[in-house]
C-alpha cells in the first residue's frame, strides 16, 4: 500500500475528476471572457449576419457582434444567476425539511403534506407565475427560481430525514442525552447529505434551463443585460436563415449541466466513508472465502478413510470436487459428498463458509458471475452440470428457503402459488391441484387448509407460510429437497414443529435432503450425516448422533460445540475460541486428531478470543447484501 | 396474569429497579393494541434479569418502555425507589442505557469509534481530544485495541462492533443497561465471545442488567433471574437454575423442549398443537 490514499481516492472517482475539470473550465471562462471579449461581443458593427468563418468563428448576429463571443461572455452571469438560485433553495429548502422533524406530530404532518403538494406543483409553472408577479428582471429571476426550488429539497430531506430518525444509532444519541438539534447537526443531516448533494447538483442544472427558459420568453434577464437564456432569445427569429447562432448558447447550457451532475455524483462518493478508497480495516482480514482461494492447494478436504463410506452405491445426489468461483475468488473449494436415498444431510457452518453455495450450486440456483465446476453433479441419472432440462429440475428438486415472507409474492392469494408447480410443470386441472394442495396442507399440520388456499401470504404467520412452502416443495415429491436455512427466521416452538415436519416427510415420502443450517443444535438433531464447513471446505465429516452425544474428534467442530449455549453447563465458560483457515485441513481418518484443550490454551492456528483475531466473523464486504 | 414470584439471593429489599403492573398500549383508537398485561418484575442490584419471549411476546416493547419511547398506559416503573421519569439529558443518561439488537445499524456511518463514544461521554459537543484516555480505558474493558478507535464503524466485524456497542452503553456509568438481543445477528463463535465479555463485564463492573432474547439456551449464561413473556404476560418468574430444571409454567416447558440439543428435544412424537 505504497500509494498515498488521497491518489487513490481521486483515481477512483473519474467523475468527479470529469465534473471538476468541466465546471473549473467554465469558472475560468466566467471569470476571463467578459475583460477579454466584451469588445467583440458588444459592439456594433457593420458585419451583421455573417456566416462561421475565420473571423468570427460562429459568425455574427444582426447586429453585428460576435456569436461566440456573447456566449462566453454571457457564462459568468448565467452561472451566478443558477448559483445563487440553487444555494437559495437550497439553504431554505433543507432547512424546512430538517425543522419539520423537530416540530410536534400534527404540526409535522401538515407541514408534510403541503411539501409534497407544492412538490407537486411544477417549478417552471411556478417560477413563471412569481416572475410575471415580480415583474421582468435578473432579480426576480432568482427569486422565482430559488422558490421554485425549495419544495424539492425541502421534500427530500424530510423523507431521508424519516428514514435516518428511525436507525438504532439516532436512538441511541437520544437515550444518551444528546439534544434534538445536535442530533439533526449530527447524525441525520450528515448522512442524507449524499443525496442532497446529487440532488444540489441535479438542481443547478435544472435551476440552470429554468432561468434560461425564463430569459428565453423574456421575462428574465433585460436587454442590454445577456444570458444563454436571452441569447437563445434573440437567436429565435433568425433561427432557419442563420442556425449556428443558437449552437453556442446551447452547446454551453449542455455542457454546464452535465459538468454538475458529474461533480455531483463524485462529491458524493467522496463524501461518504464507506465508498471512500481507505485502507483496509485494521483487523479486517482477507476473508474466509479469500484465505480458502489462497492457501495451498494441497489440502486434503476429504479424507481418504472416508471416501468408501461416501461413495454409497445407491447415492441419490453426488457432488464431487465442486469449486465454485466468482471472479477469482474461490467460495467453495473442492467439496465431495453423496445423498444417499432417503437420506438427510446436514451443512453447517458459519457465515461466509459456502453452505448456501453448494446448496444453490447443486439446485442450479448460482447468481451471474458466479461459476460452478465439479467432476461430476448428478442427481440419479440427472447431470446437474452444464443445463440439465428445466422441467425434471423442477419436478425432481424442491427448494425451501429461509425468509417464508419473501418466497411468496403479496399480491397473489396462497393458492395461486402454491398449485403453480403443480399446474405448470405437472399439468395438474386447477381443482385438483387445490384439492391435493389443501391435503398437504392438512398433512403438514397448517390449520383451516381450505381457508388458508384463499387468503393473501400477510395473513398467515411465518411458521405457517414455511410450512405452505415446504409443502409447495413437495407438491412434485421430488427426489430431493434442498432446505437452506428454513427455521432461521422462525420462533423456536415453531422451529421445533417445523424440524418435525421435515422429519416426518423424510420418514413417510424417503424423501432425501440437504439440510443448510448454521445451528449445530439444528443439524444434529435432524441429520443423518453432517458437514462442517469452514471457509469454503469440508473440514469435518460427522454424524448428528456423534454432534448430539458430543463425541466429534476434529477440533474446529468442537469448537462450535464448544460455543454453543444449549450444549455448554450454565456457569461455564462458552469456548470463543476461533477456528482460522491456516489451521492443518482434516486430519487422513485413522491418524488420531490433535486434542484440542477447549478450556486451556489454545493450540498452532487457533488463535484466542480477541482483537488478533483475523477471521472476522462477517466481513465487511458482506455487509452490503445485509 | 402477573407472576409475582421474588426475585432471588439479594433479597428484594433493594431492587434497583422495579417495574409494578406495567400496562403498554401501542397505536391509537380502534387500533390500539394492549402488548404489555400487567407486568411486574424487580431487579436488585447488581443482578441480571433475562426476559425471553417469542416474536410478538412484548419484549422489545418492554425495553423501549423502559427507556421511554413508549409511554405506559398504566402501572409505574421506579429506579432506587423514585418514578423513572421519561429524563432526558445526562441524568437521563446516567440512569439507564440500551445495547440495540442490530451492531450494523447502531453506529453513525459517518462518525469514527472515538466520535461515537466521545457523545456517550459527552453528549453536547462531543469533542473527542479531552476524552481520548477515557475512550481507550472504555476499549479496553471490551477488549479492543484502542489504536482503532479513529477508523470507521465499516471497518470492524460485527462481533467488535457489539463490543463498542456496549463500550458505548457503559460510557455515562448508567445504573442499569438493557441488552436487546445483542447475539442474534452474530455467528455462534461471536455470540461466545460476547456472552463471556458480558460474564465478565458482569463480574467486574457488578452490572445491572435487563437481558433480552429469544434464546433461552443463551440467558442460561448470563442472567441470575429468568421472566418467561407470552403474548405480553409475565408467565414465569424464577431463579434461572431452578426454572431451567423444573420450569412451572407449561409454555416454558415447552420453550426448553424446543431446543434443539437439549435433552428434552424430540423430533419424533408428540405433535405440539400448532
Amino acid at each position: 500500500m505504497a500509494t498515498d490514499p488521497t491518489v487513490r481516492r481521486r483515481r477512483r472517482n473519474p467523475s468527479l475528476l470529469a465534473g471538476a475539470v468541466i465546471l473549473g473550465l467554465l469558472v475560468v471562462v466566467a471569470l476571463v471572457a467578459p475583460p477579454l471579449l466584451s469588445g467583440s461581443a458588444e459592439t456594433l458593427t457593420d458585419d451583421a449576419r455573417l456566416g462561421p468563418g475565420a473571423g468570427h468563428l460562429l459568425g455574427t448576429d444582426a447586429f453585428g457582434r460576435d456569436v461566440l463571443a456573447r456566449a462566453l461572455v454571457a457564462t459568468r452571469l448565467t452561472l451566478l444567476m443558477a448559483a445563487a438560485a440553487t444555494a437559495a433553495s437550497f439553504v431554505v429548502g433543507v432547512a424546512i425539511g430538517a425543522l419539520v422533524h423537530l416540530a410536534p406530530g400534527w404540526l409535522r404532518e401538515t407541514c408534510l403534506r403541503l411539501i409534497d403538494s407544492a412538490v407537486a406543483f411544477p417549478s417552471l409553472v411556478l417560477a413563471l407565475v412569481i416572475a410575471a408577479v415580480l415583474g421582468p428582471g435578473t432579480g426576480s429571476a432568482i427569486v422565482a427560481i430559488a422558490v421554485a426550488g425549495v419544495p424539492g429539497f425541502a421534500r427530500l430531506t424530510a423523507n431521508l430525514a424519516a428514514t435516518v430518525a428511525d436507525k438504532d444509532y439516532v436512538l441511541t444519541a437520544r437515550l444518551l442525552g444528546v439534544p434534538g438539534p445536535r442530533i439533526l447537526a449530527r447524525h441525520v443531516l450528515p448522512n442524507i447529505s449524499g443525496p442532497l448533494l446529487v440532488l444540489l447538483s441535479s438542481s443547478f442544472t435544472l435551476s440552470l434551463l429554468d432561468i434560461s427558459s425564463l430569459s428565453f420568453v423574456g421575462l428574465g434577464v433585460q436587454s442590454p443585460q445577456y444570458d444563454w437564456g436571452r441569447l437563445l432569445n434573440e437567436a429565435l427569429p433568425s433561427i432557419f436563415a442563420q442556425p449556428s447562432v443558437v449552437l453556442a448558447p446551447s452547446l454551453m447550457l449542455i455542457v454546464t449541466g452535465v459538468g454538475a451532475m458529474l461533480l455531483g455524483d463524485g462529491v458524493a462518493s467522496l463524501v461518504d466513508p464507506r465508498t471512500r478508497g481507505t485502507a483496509p480495516a485494521p483487523t479486517a482480514a482477507p476473508d474466509a472465502a479469500d484465505a480458502a482461494g489462497t492457501a495451498a492447494p494441497a489440502v486434503v478436504s476429504r479424507p481418504p478413510g472416508a471416501a468408501g463410506a461416501d461413495a454409497e452405491p445407491d447415492g441419490l445426489l453426488t457432488v464431487a470436487g465442486l469449486t465454485v468461483r466468482a471472479g477469482d475468488r474461490t467460495l467453495v473449494d473442492d467439496v465431495s459428498f453423496t445423498i444417499g436415498a432417503g437420506r438427510i444431510v446436514g451443512l453447517v457452518g458459519e457465515s461466509g463458509s459456502g453452505k448456501s453455495t453448494i446448496a444453490m450450486a447443486v439446485a442450479g440456483l448460482l447468481p451471474e458471475g458466479v461459476r460452478a465446476d465439479a467432476s461430476r453433479l448428478a442427481l440419479g441419472d440427472l447431470d446437474l452440470l452444464g443445463t440439465p432440462p428445466g422441467r425434471r429440475l423442477a419436478t425432481e428438486i424442491g427448494i425451501v428457503y429461509q425468509d417464508p415472507i419473501g418466497t411468496f409474492n403479496p399480491a397473489l392469494r396462497l393458492g395461486t402459488q402454491l398449485t403453480e408447480v403443480a399446474r405448470t410443470h405437472l399439468g395438474t386441472p386447477r381443482r385438483q391441484a387445490r384439492r391435493d394442495m389443501a391435503r398437504a396442507l392438512a398433512d403438514i399440520r397448517v390449520t383451516e387448509p381450505e381457508r388458508r388456499l384463499r387468503q393473501h401470504p400477510h395473513e398467515l404467520s411465518g411458521g405457517m407460510l414455511q410450512r405452505a412452502s415446504i409443502a409447495s416443495a413437495m407438491t412434485t415429491n421430488p427426489r430431493l429437497l434442498i432446505a437452506d436455512e428454513p427455521t432461521t427466521a422462525l420462533d423456536v416452538t415453531v422451529q421445533a414443529e417445523v424440524l418435525r415436519q421435515f422429519r416426518r416427510i423424510n420418514r413417510e415420502h424417503g424423501t432425501a435432503m440437504l439440510f443448510i443450517s448454521h445451528d449445530i443444535g439444528v443439524v444434529g438433531e435432524l441429520c443423518d450425516t453432517v458437514l462442517v464447513l469452514h471457509g469454503g471446505r469440508v473440514v469435518d465429516r460427522t454424524t448428528g448422533r456423534d454432534l448430539r452425544r458430543g463425541t466429534v474428534t476434529h477440533p474446529y467442530t468442537r469448537a462450535l460445540l464448544a460455543a454453543t449455549p444449549a450444549a455448554v453447563e450454565a456457569g461455564a465458560t462458552l469456548s470463543a475460541v476461533r477456528w482460522t483457515a491456516d489451521t492443518p485441513p482434516a486430519q487422513p481418518a485413522g491418524t488420531p486428531p490433535y486434542e484440542a484443550p477447549l478450556d486451556g490454551t489454545p493450540p498452532d492456528g487457533l488463535s484466542p478470543d480477541g482483537l488478533s483475531d483475523t477471521a472476522a466473523d462477517r466481513p465487511p464486504a458482506a455487509e452490503g447484501s445485509r | 396474569m402477573s407472576a409475582t414470584a421474588t426475585a432471588p439471593d439479594t433479597g428484594t429489599a433493594d431492587p434497583l429497579l422495579r417495574v409494578e403492573d406495567l400496562t403498554v398500549e401501542l397505536g391509537r383508537g380502534a387500533a390500539a393494541r394492549r402488548v404489555l398485561k400487567g407486568v411486574s418484575f424487580d431487579i436488585p442490584r447488581g443482578s441480571t434479569l433475562a426476559l425471553v419471549g417469542e416474536s410478538g411476546s412484548g419484549k422489545t416493547t418492554l425495553a423501549r418502555t423502559l427507556v421511554g419511547v413508549h409511554r405506559p398506559s398504566g402501572g409505574r416503573i421506579l429506579v432506587d425507589g423514585a418514578p423513572l421519569r421519561a429524563a432526558r439529558g445526562r441524568e437521563g443518561a446516567a440512569t439507564v442505557q440500551m445495547i440495540p439488537q442490530d451492531p450494523y445499524s447502531s453506529f453513525d456511518p459517518r462518525r469514527t469509534v472515538a466520535q461515537s463514544l466521545a457523545e456517550a461521554l459527552d453528549p453536547v459537543r462531543a469533542r473527542v481530544g479531552p476524552v481520548r484516555t477515557r475512550i481507550a480505558e472504555l476499549l479496553g474493558q471490551v477488549s479492543l485495541d484502542p489504536d482503532g478507535m479513529d477508523r470507521y464503524p465499516h471497518e470492524f466485524s460485527g462481533g467488535q462492533r457489539q463490543r463498542l456497542a456496549i463500550a458505548r452503553a457503559l460510557a455515562p456509568r448508567p445504573r442499569f443497561v438493557i441488552a436487546d438481543e445483542i447475539t442474534s445477528a452474530l455467528d455462534l463463535t461471536t455470540q461466545a465471545e460476547i456472552l463471556n465479555l458480558l460474564a465478565d463485564l458482569r463480574r467486574r463492573l457488578s452490572l445491572t442488567m435487563l437481558f433480552i432474547s429469544h434464546d433461552l439456551a443463551v440467558v442460561r449464561h448470563v442472567s441470575d433471574t429468568v421472566a418467561v413473556l407470552l403474548h405480553g404476560d409475565l408467565v414465569e418468574l424464577g431463579p434461572t437454575a431452578a426454572t431451567f430444571a423444573e420450569p412451572e409454567h407449561p409454555y416454558t416447558a415447552r420453550l426448553l423442549a424446543s431446543v434443539p440439543g437439549d435433552p428434552r428435544f424430540r423430533l419424533d412424537g408428540e405433535p405440539a398443537p400448532a
